[in-house]
């Protein structure tokens, strides 16, 4: 309906005007296609096999959720409790609203020489608006989007994390 | 048998035996408003949940479920709700005119309730110019939603409020002409004598093609008039925030929220009167079992049962189709249905005369 009424003010009218056969068609059109769109709502309203509604804290357990959810920053260790993260800031920068904050130090290498590590990455979830842009900032793959969504906390200060575990170091070969 | 007649015509006899007529009619209008009043509160009840167990449905979604057995509870912890809130006036606003508004709005939604017959001789006000009433008196609720937009001194109000203005006083038009075009088929504007001229098959099927162009316009028309999907500009809620009622909290917003209901059952009320024969039961041709299993129930569940459906098909409608701009609100309604009605109006009045109708 809305656009065959918008159609005919913005279209100048074509040589021989819009005559009452068009006048009559764009009524029969914008019934039909008003009907259109009933039978599909009627066709849901009569068969409620696909019920898109997630009952939230009764199905906790068997929740699934979209390979596209974001729900917060985490940085993966392995089982060595060692993270792929050079501390090199990319996401720090690309973060619109400083949700991020590296925080470096310096290590001495096995050969005497210094080499720059994180000391600490600190999250701010409570100014991350989940827009993945660290994750795809990271040049060594060292930051992801977790699935979890139950942020509630009674105390903000819970909010802002330290990403990288207590004792871990970088992995062997990444630069 | 149980039926309201009955009922009404044993509690007019009891009061009229046991007090003067002066003092039986006084407590049979006392009576007659408590009836109303609570029509009012369990239809709001009532219609709350189902226009949300049908946008849910129509949705994929599930509904409310958790208040009680099916959800059934919930409009009621809603109502509780309301009523527990705090009504506010904003500073600034038009204190009288504020407050008044939302009263305004369900006065009219009770003087509509005057002429519609819900079973066979059960109606309130049996007045020889019921449809001229209901169609005068339902445009008084455009000045309790012009009211409330003012006096809430608010930009957006006014505007849903403006908008509305134009949008009610627009509809009425084909709404008026296509309920005309019952009232050229039955020649009467009382209520009852047009549901006895549908004893022998509703209009919708005895007057054929102009009663089904009407009937699709008069649809529509009071779908605008009542301020519902697709014609909500009035509320807005993306743009105007609920237009002329963002101000009212608590009871005061109850009332607009349950006028609103009220209002789109009334219009299915006359819609299912003059279209679908009110309480008359569904007859087909010399079926004699046939009709008298259909009379057999009783006429106060096909009046419902009609109204209801009629309301099925106005929430159908708010939860399928986008609502319109404002121009093309008003287009829609002057270069489409008006001219449309006038014209069915006209060939009604042919098919009447040359009794081309069944």
């Amino acid at each position: 309906m809305n656009d065959d009424l918008k159609n005919k003010d913005s279209k100048a009218p074509p040589s021989g005007g819009w005559g009452v056969l068009k006048y009559l068609k764009d009524v029969f059109g914008t019934v039909r296609s008003l009907l259109i769109g009933m039978r599909r709502t009627g066709y849901y309203f009569t068969h409620h096999k696909e019920i898109i509604t997630e009952q939230y804290p009764d199905n906790r357990d068997t929740l699934v959720l979209a390979d596209r959810f974001k729900g917060e920053v985490v940085m993966p260790h392995d089982e060595n409790n060692e993270h792929r993260c050079t501390g090199c800031t990319a996401c720090e920068l690309a973060c619109p609203n400083a949700t991020l904050k590296v925080v470096t130090k310096f290590d001495i290498t096995a050969d005497g020489k210094k080499k720059k590590a994180i000391d600490k990455l600190v999250y701010h979830l409570e100014l991350c608006t989940m827009c993945n842009l660290c994750i795809v900032a990271c040049p060594s793959d060292a930051i992801v989007m977790a699935q979890t969504f139950e942020h509630s906390v009674f105390n903000r200060a819970d909010l802002t994390k330290i990403l990288n575990k207590p004792g871990s170091k970088i992995m062997d070969g990444v630069e | 048998m149980w039926s309201l007649t009955n009922i009404s015509t044993a509690i007019h006899n009891w009061l009229n035996q046991t007090f003067n007529p002066t003092w039986a009619l006084i407590m049979e209008m006392v009576i007659a408003g408590i009836a109303v009043i609570s029509l009012f509160a369990v239809l709001g009840l009532v219609l709350v949940l189902m226009e949300r167990r049908v946008a849910a449905w129509m949705q994929i979604r599930l509904g409310p479920n958790r208040v009680g057995p099916f959800g059934l509870m919930q409009s009621m912890a809603d109502t509780l709700k309301l009523l527990v809130k705090e009504g506010m006036t904003p500073d600034g606003s038009d204190k009288f005119l504020f407050n008044l508004a939302p009263f305004i709005a369900m006065m009219v939604a009770m003087l509509l309730m005057a002429p519609i017959a819900f079973a066979k001789n059960f109606q309130l006000w049996d007045l020889n110019i019921g449809v001229l009433y209901v169609s005068a008196v339902s445009s008084i609720m455009v000045i309790s939603i012009l009211m409330a937009g003012w006096a809430s001194n608010n930009k957006y109000s006014l505007m849903g409020a403006m908008r509305s203005g134009a949008q009610i006083v627009s509809y009425e038009l084909s709404a008026g002409l296509s309920i005309l075009t019952v009232v050229v088929f039955s020649g009467s504007l009382n209520i009852t004598d047009i549901i006895n001229a549908q004893a022998d098959g509703w209009w919708i099927f005895k007057g054929h093609i102009p009663v089904l162009i009407s009937f699709v316009i008069f649809i529509i028309a009071v779908t605008a008039e009542t301020n519902r999907a697709p014609f909500d500009l009035a509320e807005a809620e993306s743009e105007l925030t609920a237009g002329f009622h963002t101000e009212y909290s608590g009871m005061k917003f109850a009332l607009f929220f349950l006028a609103e209901y009220i209002n789109v059952f009334i219009v299915c009320a006359i819609g299912a009167t003059l279209f679908l024969g009110g309480w008359m039961p569904f007859h087909i041709g010399h079926w004699e079992a046939f009709n008298h299993v259909m009379d057999y129930i009783p006429s106060s569940v096909w009046f419902f049962g009609k109204t209801f459906f009629l309301i099925f098909v106005i929430m159908w409608f708010r939860w399928t189709f986008p609502r319109l701009r404002i121009d093309q609100l008003l287009n829609l309604e002057w270069k489409y249905l008006l001219p449309i009605s006038m014209f069915n109006l006209l060939l009604a009045t042919a098919v009447a005369i040359l009794g081309w109708h069944f």
